[in-house]
């Protein structure tokens, strides 16, 4: 079974057909990067595998489920453009919060080893609004991260990280695809993306232009898919 | 059954939290509804007996401003960070989400109302205790009402322009009959005067208006928060 | 075809309304209001329409939430607009038979009162539409609030009901009466208006998928 299936899903706002027609896989294991120029429906489309909002046609199915259901949202983690804690709570406040939510066992624990991963666990008990940005971001990966699920879903996760943000991301994404993970991603940082993905999809006006694995070709010159399968 | 109830707390204390963090909404507010106790003994002669009269529905008028500062904050707060996505992709329900905001708006716009009832009280010379628990109970009803619809308006408005706006002009006609209903059985109270037949109608529109807007709340929040 | 099916129905209202003013005009004056008692032949059918309206904005709501199909929601924001305006014209009737009546515009008589509470509440659904950029949130949200109006609708009319009965007031019609030859007029009337209220509707309702198309062409050439 797919991990992740996207089956010829539209999305409307209002009569504009933003994502058309768009199907799209991603085994376990697999890491799909989705390309494409601003405006080719990207984030519709990530915030739509989400569960963010409901396709206007077609269905989106994670281990065979609806993203709605309480217990498919257990297996996502999701990393969008803000960072998703909160400024007025600490660290670990923030952690405990989600761990809570997810219904962790022990959220404290869990919280508290994920601080350490990220290299948060002095400024535990800081207020986020006081962290640098990239500690902030840090801690948006450690949130996403806590319950570790099973389904990584990332939009423009190397945008506007720090160094030592984009080194830890890296490295638990790797981590993830060699646990078995499977991470689909939007990006224009096609170097860093290429390297980690499996799979690569080309939007194009909410389209899918291309949807194959990623080949030598596209490492040696990111430019390649555009070249090849057209900005049109 | 229980997971459902934890989730509404864990919601509630961490919107509580925040909150008494920084302080900004709840000192707002109650700055907010000094002033406008001080604006109507300038509007009306807090001394003369026909003050006293119509001092239940002043009182709401309070409130009510004051528990709008608070009510606009609520999915706000949600704003900074893009905090709302990670709720929503938490495996927890709209209604869940939905009810752990509105209690803790209800525990801060309560707490907002019952520090400005006593003041009320000494700037008016309204005995307020002499009905305090059926005020009570009257309080806690309209209250109530007022943080279920504002709660769901503050939801529809977050992502607009002139939130602040529109969420009293969305909010207020609603609440017409639950405020004109504590306004009545307040004045009443403070006067002295228990609920009686005459006035009971009132009390049961307000169950009847905090069950239906709870009901319909619940039912809808979750296709306001995920959309079509 | 539809053009011609809109054109008829405004024209059999156009007919009916210059037959019932004819017929009104020539009616004499009811014996305790004189001939004020008259306005209740447009005051009456516009807050039935009104009334009418605010249904169908409800049912178009809910068939909105249900089907996601934006026919709904331009039919729920047509009627709305159609609906205020008919809410207008009860208020601005009301109020000047009130001034003749009573001598004052504005007495908060309860019925009066439930009105302009109404017409408040459905102007909040249009200011709602209007700050929403978003079609699909637009219409989502409208509908939601659309839902909790009408709820209110009946609350409100008791509860102002209730208000008023504490307090002394006018009776309503100022015990004028209603002759019987008068009903099949106001029949008629009462059919006049609902057509009026239709063809707006209807143009109204075009309109909006007019604005939706548009709408949808600006994003397609955004995106080019």
């Amino acid at each position: 079974m797919n991990a992740v299936g996207v089956e010829s899903v539209w999305k409307f706002y209002g009569d504009y057909p933003a994502l058309r027609n768009v199907s799209l896989s991603a085994a376990p294991g697999a890491c799909l990067a989705l390309i494409g120029r601003n405006g080719a429906g990207k984030t519709t489309l990530l915030r739509t595998i989400a569960g963010f909002s409901r396709p206007g046609k077609g269905k989106i199915a994670i281990f065979g489920n609806s993203p709605r259901d309480t217990a498919t949202r257990r297996l996502m983690g999701f990393i969008g453009h803000g960072i998703s804690v909160y400024d007025e709570l600490s660290a670990l406040e923030n952690l405990m919060l989600f761990g809570k939510l997810y219904g962790l066992a022990d959220p404290k624990k869990t919280a508290l080893e994920w601080l350490e991963r990220t290299g948060l666990d002095r400024v535990k008990d800081g207020l986020v609004r006081e962290f640098s940005r990239g500690m902030r971001q840090r801690l948006a990966v450690a949130r996403a991260f806590l319950h570790s699920p099973k389904v990584l879903l990332l939009d423009e996760p190397f945008t506007a990280l720090d160094d030592r943000a984009i080194a830890v991301l890296q490295r638990l994404l790797h981590e993830a695809l060699s646990e078995g993970k499977t991470i689909v991603m939007s990006t224009h940082q096609l170097r860093e993306a290429l390297e980690l993905a499996t799979h690569v999809a080309l939007l194009n006006r909410g389209q899918v232009a291309f949807h194959g694995p990623r080949t030598a070709e596209m490492v040696a010159d990111p430019g390649w898919v555009y070249a090849r399968y057209g900005e049109g | 059954m229980m997971a459902f109830v934890r989730q509404v707390l864990v919601i509630m204390a961490k919107d509580l939290r925040a909150e008494l963090r920084t302080k900004e909404a709840i000192n707002a507010s109650l700055s907010f509804a000094l002033v406008v106790l001080l604006l109507f003994s300038f509007a009306f002669d807090p001394s003369e007996e026909t003050t006293r009269e119509i001092s239940g529905g002043l009182l709401w008028i309070v409130f009510a401003f004051a528990g709008t500062l608070l009510l606009n904050r609520s999915f706000a707060r949600e704003l900074n960070n893009d905090c709302l996505d990670a709720l929503i992709s938490a495996p927890i329900s709209g209604a869940a989400l939905f009810l752990g905001k509105a209690l803790a708006n209800y525990v801060l716009v309560l707490a907002v109302e019952l520090i400005a009832l006593p003041l009320f009280g000494v700037f008016y010379n309204v005995r307020w205790t002499s009905q305090f628990w059926q005020l009570m109970m009257v309080i806690a009803l309209a209250t109530w009402g007022m943080t279920v619809t504002g709660t769901m308006f503050s939801a529809l408005t977050v992502n607009i322009r002139l939130r602040e706006v529109m969420l009293p002009i969305l909010n207020f006609p609603i609440l017409i009959p639950a405020l004109l209903g504590a306004m009545q059985l307040t004045s009443a109270l403070v006067a002295g005067k228990p609920i009686a037949a005459d006035n009971d109608a009132w009390l049961k529109m307000l169950i009847g208006f905090d069950v239906m807007y709870t009901a319909v709340s619940v039912f809808l929040v979750e296709t306001v928060l995920v959309g079509g | 075809m539809r053009d011609k099916i809109l054109y008829i129905i405004g024209a059999v209202a156009l007919i009916l309304l210059a037959r019932d003013m004819y017929l009104i005009t020539g009616f004499p004056a009811e014996a305790n209001q004189g001939a004020i008692f008259k306005i209740i032949f447009f005051h009456v059918p516009m807050a039935i329409t009104a009334l009418t309206c605010a249904m169908v904005a409800f049912v178009a709501s809910i068939l909105f939430l249900i089907t996601k199909n934006f026919q709904y929601d331009a039919l729920a924001v047509a009627v709305t607009e159609v609906g205020l305006a008919f809410l207008a014209g009860n208020l601005i009737t009301g109020s000047i038979w009130g001034r003749v009546a009573w001598g004052i515009w504005w007495a908060w008589d309860a019925r009066l009162t439930s009105a302009l509470v109404c017409w408040l509440l459905y102007a909040g659904y249009l200011m709602l539409r209007n700050a929403i950029e978003e079609p699909t949130q637009r219409a989502t949200f409208a509908a939601v609030f659309s839902i909790f109006a009408f709820i209110d609708v009946p609350i409100v009319i008791f509860s102002i009901k209730w208000w008023r009965t504490q307090h002394p007031q006018p009776v309503f019609w100022g015990g004028g009466s209603f002759p019987p030859d008068w009903s099949a007029v106001f029949g008629w009337q009462m059919l006049a208006i609902l057509l009026v209220g239709v063809v707006f509707t209807a143009v109204r309702l075009r309109q909006e998928q007019f604005q939706r198309e548009i709408d949808s062409l600006r994003r397609m050439a955004h995106a080019l």
